[in-house]
């Protein structure tokens, strides 16, 4: 027997609306299917089960909104009564901090784990919340709770801290707005909410991350000359971006230097073997998600090509896939696709590595005693300096140029 | 293919790329990635459907002409649309 929880979408996500079950009590599940829809502050994402049996009756039912760790419900196995049961396991591709999640939410349970009808009450603390706490050296017990079923948030945290230090402020509330009436205002609501998400991620990058940058200036005229090659032969819809030959070069580079393709946690530096790499999408209503393109390494540059363009439209569409936010190893951003040269981004915890690229331009370039023009690209490498140092990044950097110098091996 | 028809085309296409913009306002000569935000993935996807309704498939070295809506619908006209 295993549990479907709530599961966490994002660094910071404390809840989720159970939209919509998309599988029936009795129904037989395998490893991958989408099972229900859940709303988060960042919009609605189809969630995936990693486990195989027989979908138990729900325990959370569609519109209930509920902390990221609360079982929504049983998973039977096939054949028997629940004895002999599937191993809850989270699946290899999903974070260790999710895996965690569940773990920090049982241990503190004040009833035995299998009792789901209390399901929504053992969550008391969401694990974000308990980190802040211990970092602010708060003590959870003493933390009154906002959240869904008084659960303790990280806002409820914030306000114990600023109440102890007597400088008491009015707590920002981790809620987004009710649902409003009109469809105007749930987008507003929606905005709202995705701001939020996105402070919370990055004021935490910000206090927990000590950043480095790293930036090297990549002559691109080789790289792109043999893709016009290339789109020169194919018909438009089957025609390869330069975003493709940067992001396919960045996999490549990372497996060179693995140490920039994982996360910190406990105090360590965990390296992913697997390179599942976020994908920065803008969104034209304003704030942005990164959804992972997975196994990069292993994608051809025309099926990451394809890749990308699925995952920009269901992005854009609001509809991606649970694993595709919980997996990121690393972040790339192409922000200069439009505009600037140069990019510093800010790392998305607990990830430990961002790298952005700036505009493809024509810039003045100096070899071998000549000045001539090149089309060139900024690539910025920002890093975690507590898991590691700017000699492995800049390692990165030179691996990534060469990469991209010989394009026809991407 | 009159002028005005494939303005409109143009403009149909350009409503499913960036959806709240008014292609109307925007100067036939300024750059339209520009001043509408059309990223480089959704500017291949304008003209992928272009290509649908004209079957006027643009070469890649020819993209520079069609960054404008003054120049895509020259571009355009002058390849038969």
């Amino acid at each position: 027997m295993g549990e479907f929880r709530m599961p966490s979408l994002g660094a910071d996500m404390e809840w989720g609306k159970l939209v919509q079950w998309l599988v029936k009590p009795g129904d037989r599940i395998r490893r991958g299917d989408i099972v229900a829809t859940v709303e988060t502050q960042k919009g609605l994402f189809d969630v995936e089960i990693f486990e195989e049996g027989i979908m138990g009756e729900p325990l959370v039912q569609a519109g209930q909104k509920v902390p990221v760790g609360t079982v929504l419900a049983m998973i039977h196995s096939e054949g028997t009564s629940g004895a002999a049961g599937i191993v809850t396991k989270a699946p290899p591709a999903v974070t260790a901090r999710i895996e965690q999640q569940p773990l920090e939410a049982a241990s503190m349970s004040p009833v035995p784990p299998a009792q789901p009808s209390v399901s929504a009450e053992r969550v008391a603390c969401s694990p974000s919340a308990r980190r802040l706490a211990a970092e602010l050296g708060v003590n959870i017990e003493e933390v009154r709770g906002t959240g869904p079923h008084g659960a303790i948030q990280r806002s409820d945290v914030e306000q114990a801290a600023q109440e102890r230090k007597a400088a008491r402020q009015p707590a920002p509330s981790a809620e987004p707005a009710a649902p409003a009436p009109s469809e105007t205002r749930a987008a507003e609501a929606l905005q709202q909410g995705m701001r939020q998400a996105i402070a919370a991620a990055m004021s935490r990058s910000n206090r927990e991350i000590p950043h480095y940058y790293l930036e090297m200036e990549i002559d691109m005229s080789r790289p792109l000359r043999w893709l016009e090659g290339e789109n020169l032969k194919r018909p438009i819809r089957e025609r390869i971006l330069p975003a493709a030959l940067l992001l396919k070069a960045v996999a490549n580079a990372l497996r060179d230097v693995p140490e920039l393709n994982g996360y910190w946690l406990d105090d360590r530096l965990q390296i992913k073997p697997e390179l599942h790499i976020g994908f920065a999408v803008s969104l034209r209503q304003g704030g942005l998600i990164t959804p992972a393109i997975h196994n990069v390494d292993k994608l051809s540059l025309n099926e990451l090509m394809q890749a990308m363009g699925d995952l920009i439209e269901r992005t854009r569409a609001g509809r991606l896939r649970s694993s595709e936010v919980t997996d990121t190893t690393i972040t790339v951003t192409n922000l200069g696709d439009l505009g600037v040269k140069t990019v510093y981004g800010v790392i998305y915890p607990p990830q430990v590595a961002l790298v952005a690229f700036g505009r493809i331009m024509e810039r003045p370039w100096a070899e071998s005693g000549m000045l001539g023009v090149r089309r060139c690209v900024s690539a910025t490498l920002a890093a975690d300096h507590r898991a590691t140092d700017g000699r492995r990044g800049s390692q990165f950097l030179e691996a990534l140029n060469r990469h991209l110098q010989s394009p026809e091996k991407l | 293919m009159r002028d005005d028809e494939l303005k409109a085309l143009i403009f149909a296409e350009l409503k499913k790329v960036a959806p709240e913009c008014d292609p109307a306002e925007v100067d036939p000569g300024e750059n339209i990635r520009e001043a509408l935000d059309i990223d480089s993935y959704s500017f291949l996807k304008l003209l992928v459907g272009l290509c649908e309704s004209t079957n006027i498939d643009i070469p890649e070295e020819d993209y520079e002409q069609v960054f404008t809506l003054g120049g895509m619908l020259r571009y355009l006209a002058s390849h038969g649309a």
